[in-house]
């Protein structure tokens, strides 16, 4: 248009960060028709110049923007609103976002065996079965943000069986070996000869002893948080049950830095969650990451908890706080710290830029960045703390899919 | 490039537009956006897209578009939708009278009878809005105002969907216009009807809702500047409570003006029973409404404003 070169307000956007801005454009207008809107290409097309236009920087002109381009009814601010917050913020949607598509897989077996045969009804025990089945394999890549309340006792259940220990650092206590490999163990050798009249009939050897790492997980319980903080918290109380002899310990981080360790050892996740909940006061405020961080650094981290422990960061990374002090105390925290290991449910969607400052400032100090949004990707993250990239988690959660049939 | 011509013969505006020089200007122009509503204005202005208001009456709507004109120096073309509007009263249309008038005197002086192109020819043709916004002539370009397009019909919304679609108007006997510079457009409706999605598609569209109670506070303050403050809040608390008795027509931000208009000329500096009384009529347009207002309690509705616009 004739206008454009002099109203259109430069817009120091690089050719990567315009790629960017349009796959997360593509990326929230594909959520919108998910949970039900018609959103015509074009209006994509214009939602992205538009974003273009008002840059990132401020959420409530994304929102706008987002409005005056992708919408045209005022009936479907509702549905926009929640999907803006899934997926600019990660608050709950309460939008279905997956089909009952497992009925429909179970269906298509029967069909497929028939093979031209008429249609024969399935014995009922085996099309109940098949449904199950499918319900909870489905629910494996399901984003929590999209759980129904029924899911949930099927993700305790899975999230449970995961059973997450850390990976293992060497002592220097030994420990005995029953297998013909460690270093040769000179004293008891020669004391287990003394019953054989000093024939040296035993070899005795020694290994180290390998001990789990610490483990800290610090958990974000901002609003932001909110339709993900459940599933986390479950995954650290099934972490902190697992391991509950063992250094395990738990932090939540809201405006204030509250330490649920205690409340966590508990076997009921429930329960569990129910105290942590009652422990932490600013349930869903506002978050000051960067400041708790520190916080955690002072009190606990530098006096030994997070020695030589995997830490674990969960959350979405929106701070409200100045990023540089995000920096400096996460570089704090990764020079005591074995590992860390940021877990950021929204690193899962589609487009997903880690445009949050908070999570930008992060990132240069962290090992690992995982999403943990949904089952499969909690079991990833167990291996992960476990730093093996095998799969005993993912048994884990199978015989328990076998052993629900 | 003849376009290009076109372009650096008029300067619009000197700033790099953003959402605050929109919201600047505006205010300039004694009207409050909220943030969302100067977003999509920018949006609409910097995208060259057409945008769409919708809203209950009385929130803004059609004064957008005025207040786009007088800030942008372009001029305001307002088609007022009615039910069977038409080509003539939307595009163009031909002057008939003018024309036979031309038959007359070229027969009259006897000199060769007048050609059909001659009498189809710009002179005789008359600029409806449409038309005018497409073919203007240099300068900024004009704001085109499609008031309550609601009120029109599906054919009406086909027209107007083709001439947005690619700014051109074909006068079958003359010439095509084509828009060199597109006219900022402006729809605005009731919701009477829902406009159809074709339309809508072309459209950036945003939703007016009410003033929150501090803005309507500060509009009415910016549109009856010598109102007593005090007196302002309270009516803007009442008109609040008024908005929830679920009325015929709730009354409007321009209803609020009305209102503290109507009790600042009675000399009043708070309100009271007895001049909400006399005044309610400019508040609340129809008798029922006013019968419902008054079946609620108009001591109470001066008591609830009383106590909130302190
Ligand atoms: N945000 C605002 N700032 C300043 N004035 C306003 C604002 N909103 C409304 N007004 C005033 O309220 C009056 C009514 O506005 P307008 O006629 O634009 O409403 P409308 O939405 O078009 O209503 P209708 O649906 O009845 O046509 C005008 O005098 C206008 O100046
Ligand atoms: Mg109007």
């Amino acid at each position: 248009m004739a206008t454009k070169n002099r109203q259109n307000p430069a817009t120091n956007l690089g050719e990567e960060d315009r790629s960017t801005l349009e796959r997360v454009a593509v990326g929230f207008a594909r959520r919108l028709r998910t949970a039900g809107l018609v959103v015509p290409v074009s209006r994509t097309i214009t939602y992205a110049r538009a974003l273009d236009l008002v840059g990132l920087s401020s959420r409530e002109r994304v929102y706008w923007a987002g409005r005056a381009t992708l919408l045209g009814r005022r009936e479907d601010v509702g549905v926009y609103d929640r999907v803006f917050s899934a997926y600019w913020l990660g608050v709950s949607t309460g939008v279905q976002t997956d089909g009952p598509e497992p009925v429909l897989l179970a269906l298509d077996d029967v069909e497929s065996d028939a093979d031209g045969e008429p249609e024969v009804a399935p014995e009922p025990d085996k099309e109940m079965l098949a449904v199950h089945y499918s319900a909870v394999e489905s629910l494996r890549e399901k984003d929590f943000a999209a759980y129904s309340e029924e899911e949930w006792a099927d993700a305790y259940r899975l999230i449970a069986a995961l059973s997450v220990s850390a990976e293992l650092r060497r002592t220097r206590r030994q420990r005995r070996s029953r297998r013909r490999h460690g270093a040769f163990d000179f004293r008891r050798t020669v004391r287990l000869a003394m019953h054989t009249g000093g024939d040296l009939f035993v070899h005795a050897r020694k290994l180290p002893t390998d001990q789990p790492r610490p483990v800290v997980l610090l958990v974000d319980v901002s609003g932001s948080m909110e339709s993900h903080a459940r599933a986390l918290l479950c995954f650290t109380h099934a972490v902190t049950w697992a391991n509950r002899s063992r250094k395990v310990e738990v932090f939540a981080l809201g405006t204030r830095l509250t330490r649920i360790t205690l409340e966590l050892r508990t076997r009921d996740p429930n329960v569990a969650l129910a105290a942590a909940s009652s422990a932490v006061l600013d349930w869903s405020g506002g978050t000051r990451l960067g400041e708790n961080i520190g916080r955690f650094n002072d009190r606990w981290g530098m006096r030994g908890v997070a020695r030589g422990a995997v830490v674990v960061v969960l959350s979405d990374g929106w701070d409200r706080g100045d990023p540089a002090l995000m920096a400096s105390e996460m570089e704090r925290l990764s020079r005591v710290a074995h590992r860390v290991v940021w877990v950021n449910p929204l690193k899962a969607l589609e487009g997903f830029a880690p445009i949050a400052q908070g999570m930008a400032a992060a990132l240069p100090w962290v090992d690992d960045f995982v999403a943990g949004h949904s089952i499969d990707a909690l079991e990833h993250l167990a291996d992960v703390i476990a730093n093996s990239s095998g799969t005993k988690s993912s048994q884990k959660i199978n015989q328990t899919l076998l052993a629900s049939k | 490039m003849g376009m290009e011509t076109i372009e650096r013969s008029w300067e619009p505006m000197d700033e790099k537009l953003t959402v605050e020089v929109v919201s600047a200007a505006l205010v300039k122009h004694a009207y409050l956006a909220d943030e969302g509503l100067a977003t999509s204005i920018f949006l609409s202005m910097a995208l060259n897209k057409p945008l769409l208001l919708e809203g209950e009456a009385g929130v803004g709507k059609t004064e957008v578009a005025k207040v786009l004109a007088a800030w942008t120096g372009g001029k305001l073309l307002r088609l007022q939708c009615y039910e069977g509007i038409d080509v003539a009263q939307a595009i163009y249309e031909w002057d008939y009278a003018r024309q036979l008038l031309h038959l007359r005197t070229a027969e009259a002086s006897g000199a060769t009878a007048a050609t059909e192109d001659e009498l189809y020819s710009e002179r005789f043709l008359v600029r409806r809005p449409l038309l005018a916004a497409i073919d203007h002539g240099a300068g900024p370009p004009p704001v085109l105002l499609i008031d309550e397009v609601d009120r029109a019909d599906d054919e009406f919304e086909a027209m107007l969907l083709e001439v947005l679609s690619d700014y051109t108007v074909s006068v079958p006997e003359l010439t095509t216009f084509r828009a060199k510079v597109p006219p900022r457009v402006v729809l605005t409706s009731n919701r009477t009807r829902d406009v159809h999605d074709a339309l809508k598609r072309r459209c950036l569209y945003h939703w007016i809702d009410h003033p929150d109670f501090e803005r309507e506070v500060a509009i009415v303050g910016l549109r009856v500047p010598d109102a007593f403050p005090g007196l302002v809040r309270q009516v803007a608390a009442a008109v609040e409570a008024l908005r929830d008795l679920h009325l015929y027509k709730p009354p409007g931000v321009a209803e609020t003006i009305d209102w503290v208009a109507a009790l600042a000329a009675l000399g009043r500096r708070e309100i009271d029973e007895r001049s909400v009384a006399l005044s309610l009529g400019s508040v609340l347009k129809y008798q029922e409404d006013q019968a419902t207002a008054r079946n609620a309690g108009l001591g109470e509705l001066v008591r609830v404003a009383l106590q909130r616009g302190h």
